[in-house]
């Protein structure tokens, strides 16, 4: 195995019934990559994702994530891979350095670990403030730094972003793109799914899925030359359109 | 005039929601609501369709007043609120009728102008409403809110978690809506959908930061935009941050948008500096500004 | 009225659509009348019992005969000594003894008085308690056939509690009880769970901002309730008809009058509770903590209130399902008409117009 590519896939299919929700999809990820998964709502992104994320089972195909096989290993995954979503990242009535001792601890990090780290994360972040603040009356934007931050307390190989930066205001976003590319600068991969196409175009590559299948794959650089497309926006609404 | 917005402020608690808002929306205007989560938008939305009172200041919708006439409000407006609020367990058609009912209408009398949208879910009319995907949800929502005709439409975020290509047709059914006769108020966090709009108002935190055409208001940026780019992204936005005659330094894509302090910036000596932090492929253009450079140099 | 019909049959799309909801209001009335029909009951049946008899005489053989003839008793064991009680109620299966004294019928002759001792098993209390009155009932009856020639009556107590229930069968008792906690689960519960998950839904935003006027909006959530709270009740009094032989003594009409009462009375409840709760979850936590623990406490449904503290039965009287337990008893055990119920149903119908006055002036027009 090549150890520079960390997610492996091939021909991996999830069927729902007679529905094929993801049909044969390949690709690789490298260490330290931004990778983009794109797709229209009902494309099958979060079904690929979640057989990555070894929380189901594929019907058929290949996949390796951070060294593991997906059907055989799906344990050692999850300890290896962050994950950040929207709908669930932080428990609201813990402040957050509870929430960051709860989740070191779910991580097994030892008591001395967690503490070294949560005071190096609530420094970077700038909460000394509101260590002890419950996570609820924080603002959106600080949340899921906040909960960025939290995924990526164990050091995992990769990090699984679910349309992390929905509502936040533009300065925000910007600054926590700004933490997604000093994580890959550091060697973790980045794998993030997202509807703002602006934002597809901050990955080093963008994969796009319609109907279960990936149609596209490269950088943001070359699908624009390639469906000769101003932005990503429009890449997406020639793919997705057909 | 078909809204009007005069010194409206609401509180909750400690939150100040809205302060001091004042605006006016034109008869048959399609008119957005810019901004983040959190900056007020919902608030605005529901003391316009009479569902909250402000702490102070006067609105009007339709030429009614929101709180003495609001009864007259209620007949005349469509509301379209942030999550979607139709019953899952009811079918595309029996939420259309139901609404058609309270409102004292039928579907048939009003056909016309949800037709467009109408025929793209018809076909699944007996599926139950929380089976349908995010985009047909959402243009059943928009039916509803239309079934009876209303001469002022409110849409709380209409968009938000819709991919791209429904996204795309939902702005194009506005538009036929509004050749209709109907003012549109609508909001979104998207920056992107701004330049859709006739005008637009930009909100943060419970204020307004400027309001105006798309087109004027990325006039009001006046300092020179550079594209930058280099082979290492993350490197190029902490040289950035460290360069000490730098205004705003934001990732823009592919790109990097820098602004700097000095009125005689000179783009080889940014070059230059660059190349001492060793960044190679280095690239530096002149750009014009988006509606987000705006709305972040405004919310600065 | 258009809009109301149409209201209405949108509530009926919710209800037949949801089978949690479903199972509420049908599943449970049947389940919980025979549970309390069949299995959680106060009669005793085949209960084993112990005998230790230091006489062995003519009277405590005839006691004995008595007992065992019975079918609430068998007589398992015979004991000697007393030391042996303790091992006997050891192996469990055993739940009394009665211990006779030495020269029982002497006794009896001479000084008029013997004594028998009923020692029961009480880890499970009420079992205990239902034991021991059953025993005394058998000796007060076997004392009154003694007495039978002789010029002294005696007050049985237990006698007036048996008039209206004379086989002693706990079903009747509880049938009044099961039927004011399912209407109360019922058009509590369910109304104020079904106007709150309109506010979680953000679909009463949307009704708001219609013209649909608040009254309207309550009226329809009301109407649908009323009728599936009287077609549970009509189940619940057939079933105690058909299934457990229970005469229904009084008018049905006025039973039918007053149970909408007291229906309307908990669905204006149920409003109220949805005009304070902004989730599903807190209204029904409300009702349950707030109406269903009263309603079996408190209500003399399972505790007789005569025997609470006084703090606990001036509670009482504000609990609407009292009253109602107090008329459709009377109604349906003793047969009584509205001449001795109308104090009760004047009660009930005041607390039922303060309630619906409350929840409408409570009910908002807008969000906050």
């Amino acid at each position: 195995m090549n150890h520079n590519k960390v997610i492996q896939v091939e021909g991996l299919t999830k069927m729902f019934g007679d529905f094929t929700a993801v049909n044969a999809i390949t690709f690789d990820i490298e260490k330290g990559e931004i990778f983009g998964f794109l797709g229209a709502n009902g494309a099958g992104k979060t079904t690929a994702m979640k057989m990555l994320i070894g929380i189901s089972n594929p019907t058929s195909g290949k996949a390796n994530v951070a060294g593991f096989n997906v059907f055989t290993n799906a344990e050692d995954i999850k300890k290896n891979i962050g994950y950040m979503s929207q709908k669930f990242a932080l428990y609201d009535d813990l402040t957050v350095k509870e929430n960051i001792t709860f989740f070191g601890g779910i991580y097994g990090l030892s008591i001395k670990r967690i503490k070294e780290k949560s005071e190096i994360l609530i420094q970077e972040l700038g909460l000394e403030k509101v260590a002890n603040t419950l996570v609820g009356s924080l603002p959106l934007g600080w949340k899921q730094k906040l909960s960025f931050s939290v995924s990526l307390i164990h050091d995992p190989k990769i990090v699984f972003l679910d349309e992390p930066t929905g509502g936040v205001d533009p300065i925000t976003r910007r600054q926590f793109w700004e933490m997604i590319y000093k994580a890959a600068n550091q060697g973790t991969t980045v794998f993030v799914t997202t509807h703002y196409m602006d934002e597809a175009e901050y990955c080093d590559r963008v994969s796009i899925m319609v109907n279960g299948k990936i149609e596209a794959l490269d950088t943001p650089k070359k699908l624009k030359e390639k469906f000769k497309a101003a932005n990503m926006n429009d890449v997406f609404l020639k793919l997705a359109r057909g | 005039m078909s809204i009007t917005i005069s010194n409206i402020s609401k509180s909750y608690k400690n939150v100040k929601a809205l302060q001091d808002i004042s605006f006016e929306v034109k008869e048959n205007e399609l008119f957005g609501l810019i901004g983040p989560d959190g900056a007020g938008k919902t608030t605005l939305f529901r003391i316009l369709t009479t569902l909250l009172i402000a702490n102070e200041g006067t609105a009007t919708v339709a030429g009614f007043d929101v709180i003495s006439d609001y009864k007259m409000i209620r007949n005349s407006v469509g509301y379209m609120p942030g999550k979607f609020s139709l019953y899952q367990d009811l079918t595309v058609e029996e939420n259309l009728n139901f609404f058609a009912t309270i409102f004292g209408t039928t579907i048939e009398e009003n056909y016309d102008l949800i037709k467009d949208i109408y025929v793209q879910i018809e076909p699944f009319k007996d599926r139950r409403a929380g089976k349908l995907s995010g985009g047909m949800k959402q243009k059943l929502a928009l039916c509803c809110a239309l079934i009876h005709k209303p001469k002022v439409l409110f849409l709380d975020e209409p968009t938000t978690g819709v991919d791209p290509v429904s996204r795309k047709e939902f702005w194009d059914m506005l538009k036929r809506l509004q050749q209709k006769g109907i003012t549109i108020l609508v909001s979104t966090p998207y920056m992107d959908e701004a330049a859709l709009c006739d005008r637009i108002a930009l909100i943060q935190a419970g204020k307004i930061l400027e309001i105006d055409t798309p087109k004027a208001i990325v006039k009001h940026y006046s300092k020179p935009i550079y594209n930058v780019r280099a082979n290492n992204m993350y490197q190029l936005i902490n040289s950035l941050n460290d360069y000490e005659y730098n205004h705003s330094v934001y990732p823009f894509g592919e790109f990097v948008h820098y602004t700097d302090k000095r009125a005689d910036f000179n783009q080889k000596e940014l070059k230059m500096y660059l190349e001492t932090k060793n960044l190679t492929d280095i690239e530096i253009e002149k750009t014009i500004a988006t509606i987000e450079d705006t709305f972040m140099e405004l919310a600065k | 009225m258009k809009r109301f019909i149409g209201f209405i049959k949108k509530e009926f799309y919710h209800i037949f659509r949801d089978r949690r909801s479903l199972f509420i209001l049908f599943g449970m009335p049947i389940a919980q009348i025979l549970l309390f029909g069949f299995a959680i009951t106060n009669e005793i049946n085949n209960v084993d019992i112990a005998i230790l008899d230091h006489s062995k005489d003519a009277t405590t053989k005839e006691i004995i005969n008595k007992i065992s003839a019975s079918k609430y008793f068998s007589i398992k064991q015979i004991v000697t000594r007393e030391a042996d009680i303790a091992s006997v109620f050891q192996k469990g299966h055993v739940k009394a003894v009665l211990n006779f004294e030495k020269d029982f019928s002497k006794n009896l002759i001479k000084e008029h008085k013997a004594s028998v001792q009923i020692i029961t098993d009480a880890t499970d209390p009420n079992t205990a308690n239902t034991i021991s009155n059953y025993i005394n009932a058998i000796l007060l009856q076997y004392q009154k056939e003694l007495n039978k020639d002789i010029t002294i009556t005696y007050q049985i107590v237990s006698e007036t509690r048996m008039v209206y229930n004379p086989e002693l069968k706990s079903v009747y008792m509880f049938v009044p009880g099961v039927m004011t906690i399912i209407l109360m689960l019922v058009s509590a519960m369910m109304t104020s769970i079904s106007i709150t998950r309109e506010k979680e839904l953000g679909t009463m935003e949307i009704l708001l901002v219609s013209p649909l006027k608040p009254f309207q909006v309550i009226v329809g959530k009301v109407f649908s309730y009323i009728f599936l709270s009287i077609i549970n009740a009509v189940v619940i009094v057939m079933l105690s008809i058909f299934i457990f032989k229970m005469p229904v003594q009084g008018s049905l009409f006025l039973l039918a009058l007053e149970s909408i009462l007291f229906i309307i009375s908990a669905l204006a409840l149920g409003i109220l509770i949805s005009t304070i709760s902004a989730t599903q979850q807190t209204a029904m936590m409300i009702s349950l903590m707030g109406l269903m623990l009263p309603v079996i406490l408190l209500s003399g449904f399972i505790f007789p209130i005569s025997s609470m503290p006084l703090p606990l039965q001036m509670i009482s009287n504000i609990i609407p399902a009292k009253w109602f337990i107090i008329i459709i008893k009377g109604i349906m055990l003793k047969g009584v008409g509205l001449q001795f119920v109308w104090k009760e149903t004047l009660i009930l119908l005041g607390m039922t117009v303060l309630f619906i006055a409350l929840s409408v002036k409570k009910y908002k027009i807008r969000l906050e």
